[in-house]
């Protein structure tokens, strides 16, 4: 191997056909190399590999309005001007009515910041926004924003604040198969590819430290950012699906991403015996496509099993299931 | 009613609640709709076949800068949160980062900058028999899924059911399905990957204030940890399907549950009395206060 740390990621397009549990046996069977969890809205890798947390960061990225209600005159520019529908107008008989009330005398101040050019149009455009002599207020929901800003700069009287926002934690963990960067997206947080891209760039920089040549990704389901974040830059992507019509037409999507990308793609049939021609099928297309076949992981309950137990497949006396995914492991080499 | 069908954990049977649902529903007489809201993977019509009758591209606004009337005052690049707008000597803009928020048109003193929409995907519409059918496709390569996920959502009828098909996960393309929902259907499995994304999930529901219930799926796979979860947090499960090999090969095939399992047509309908009765029960909890 050189002396750059190669990176395998394992993807799967479609979710539930058993990355995690591939992952984690690939753990048991690497030796000396760091893992890596880009799942980060749901992962699940830490339930096998029972890491204990040597070092938290708080992942801090992007910003998030919140109107300051003893500030706000109650005009809307900010809810004309949202492109999210994150401003919400709280009509006076509302009891989170906080008491503003303005008129507009059309003098065109305020809203000239609000639009450097056509004041006419933005004026008109609060006033549909009901911002004329209406008893209401307006707050952001979090949920909904998108930390772009344009309501902070639409406010005539900076009265929205932008602080920025806690977009959850990463985490790099000491387990009994080596050291493992993992992360917690807040549910329903945004910016899920940055994280991704931040537990790549740590798991990267520990493997050098440690002289690892070798990180293995446990990536997202999807073809979107997160997937996106998660195969850029790789040295090898490998497949895992299952022998279904959903399997092969989401596998036909990431490999579609990963040729997009031009990064070398292996694919591996996971229960593949559940339906073999569905299997053959898919073998066959995606060598098509330019993939490699890594192999095939039959279907057994000792993987369930063993997810129950908190074990790798590999560390139980699983036999055969156990031989398959060695089998691929060595044929990733 | 709008019902979104949701998972956190990937794989645990959101499709196959979806589709079998709505097309029970169809057969009763209810008017309904599938929409596939997992853009990144849909895989709603390997199922329902449908007949698709009309296919619209759906963008985001990018800026375009006029290079002869920029300045190259940097007012862009300085509101632009996404770094999809940098200027060098003139602007040099990375439509796959831009959101289309509209900042750096507005903010522009000279209006060098116009916005034009860049294509992320495509909303598809159709029938397949008696359900009506929505999908969003992203195009691969595209990272943003909410703006195509909210095109799908606005397609919902009024009037009937509107089943949502999510993607898995939590972030915030479950989120731009969920949200306004009148119920959530939480589909997961009883292994420990199940109850962590569960949790993920109901945590994230919660915050979006949506009445929620859950069906366990492959219900006798695993253990009973989901089960006392639900009990703990008070999340009511609607419906326990028992792991059956059958349904595994009708799905690896692209056939509907109902029509392999007969049985599956009165445990669905169960399904949704339930559901009707939880989304009231929860309603009238919220509105009280409780």
């Amino acid at each position: 191997m050189s002396d750059i740390v190669k990176e395998v990621v394992v993807i799967s397009g479609k979710g539930g056909t058993g990355k995690t549990s591939i992952v984690a046996s690939f753990a048991a069977l690497s030796g000396h190399s760091v893992l890596a969890d880009c799942d980060v809205d749901a992962a699940d890798l830490h339930l096998v590999l029972t890491p204990t947390i040597r070092r938290r960061e708080e992942f801090r990225c992007g910003h998030e309005a919140t109107i300051m209600q003893k500030d706000c005159i109650g005009c809307g520019a900010c809810l004309a001007r949202c492109r999210f529908g994150a401003v919400v107008r709280i009509a006076a008989e509302d009891d989170m009515f906080t008491g503003t009330k303005t008129t507009c005398d059309n003098c065109a101040d305020g809203c000239k910041r609000s639009c450097p050019v056509k004041f006419a149009d933005i004026i008109e455009a609060i006033r549909a926004a009901g911002g004329e002599g209406k008893e209401q207020a307006f707050v952001i929901d979090p949920t909904s924003c998108e930390g772009c800003g344009v309501c902070v700069w639409a406010c005539p009287v900076n009265a929205i604040d932008f602080p920025e926002c806690l977009g959850g934690e990463w985490y790099v963990s000491d387990t009994r198969h080596g050291p493992m960067v993992h992360a917690r997206l807040i549910p329903g947080g945004e910016n899920s590819g940055k994280l991704v891209s931040k537990v790549r760039e740590v798991a990267r920089t520990l493997a050098e430290e440690r002289k690892a040549d070798l990180v293995v990704v446990d990536g997202p389901p999807g073809v979107g950012c997160a997937v996106i974040a998660s195969v850029s830059g790789a040295s090898l992507v490998l497949v895992v699906t299952e022998p279904t019509l959903s399997g092969a037409h989401d596998m036909a999507r990431v490999l579609e991403l990963t040729r997009h990308f031009n990064i070398p793609t292996a694919v591996c049939v996971n229960k593949w015996d559940l339906n073999a021609d569905m299997a053959d099928r898919i073998e066959s297309e995606a060598r098509k496509s330019g993939a490699a076949i890594a192999g095939r992981v039959r279907y057994d309950r000792a993987v369930t099993a063993a997810q129950l137990r908190g074990l790798a497949v590999v560390e139980t006396d699983a036999g055969p299931v156990g031989e398959d995914i060695r089998a691929v492991w060595e044929a990733l080499h | 009613m709008r019902i979104a069908i949701a998972s956190g954990k990937g794989g645990t049977g959101k499709t196959t609640v979806a589709v079998n649902l709505a097309c029970v529903l169809a057969d009763s007489g209810q008017t309904v709709q599938y929409l596939d809201c997992d853009v990144e993977e849909p895989n709603g019509h390997i199922f329902l076949n449908p007949e698709i009758t009309a296919t619209e591209p759906v963008g985001i606004p990018v800026p375009v800068v006029d290079e002869q009337k920029c300045t190259g005052c940097r007012k862009c690049a300085e509101v632009c949160q996404y770094h999809a707008i940098a200027v060098l000597k003139k602007p040099l803009v990375f439509a796959e980062l831009c959101h289309g928020c509209g900042g750096c048109a507005l903010v522009c003193p000279e209006r060098a900058i116009r916005e034009e929409n860049r294509t992320i995907g495509v909303v598809e519409t159709g029938r397949a028999g008696g359900v009506a059918f929505v999908q969003g496709r992203l195009n691969v390569g595209e990272p943003a899924a909410p703006p195509l996920i909210r095109a799908v959502r606005m397609k919902a009828i009024a009037d009937g059911v509107a089943i949502m098909d999510a993607p898995p996960g939590t972030s915030c393309p479950v989120v731009a399905t969920v949200r306004g929902a009148d119920y959530v259907l939480l589909v997961t499995e009883p292994t420990p990957f199940g109850l962590n994304d569960l949790r993920l999930a109901v945590e994230m529901i919660r915050q979006l204030g949506v009445p929620h219930g859950v069906v366990i799926n492959r219900a006798d796979s695993g253990d009973r940890r989901v089960r006392d979860f639900c009990t703990a947090e008070t999340i009511p499960i609607l419906l326990e399907i028992p792991d059956d090999r059958r349904v595994a090969e009708a799905y690896s095939r692209g056939h509907m549950a109902v029509r392999v399992l007969p049985e599956w047509k009165t445990m669905l309908m169960d399904l949704w009395n339930s559901i009707e009765a939880d989304a009231c029960r929860q309603g009238r909890q919220r509105d009280t206060g409780q």
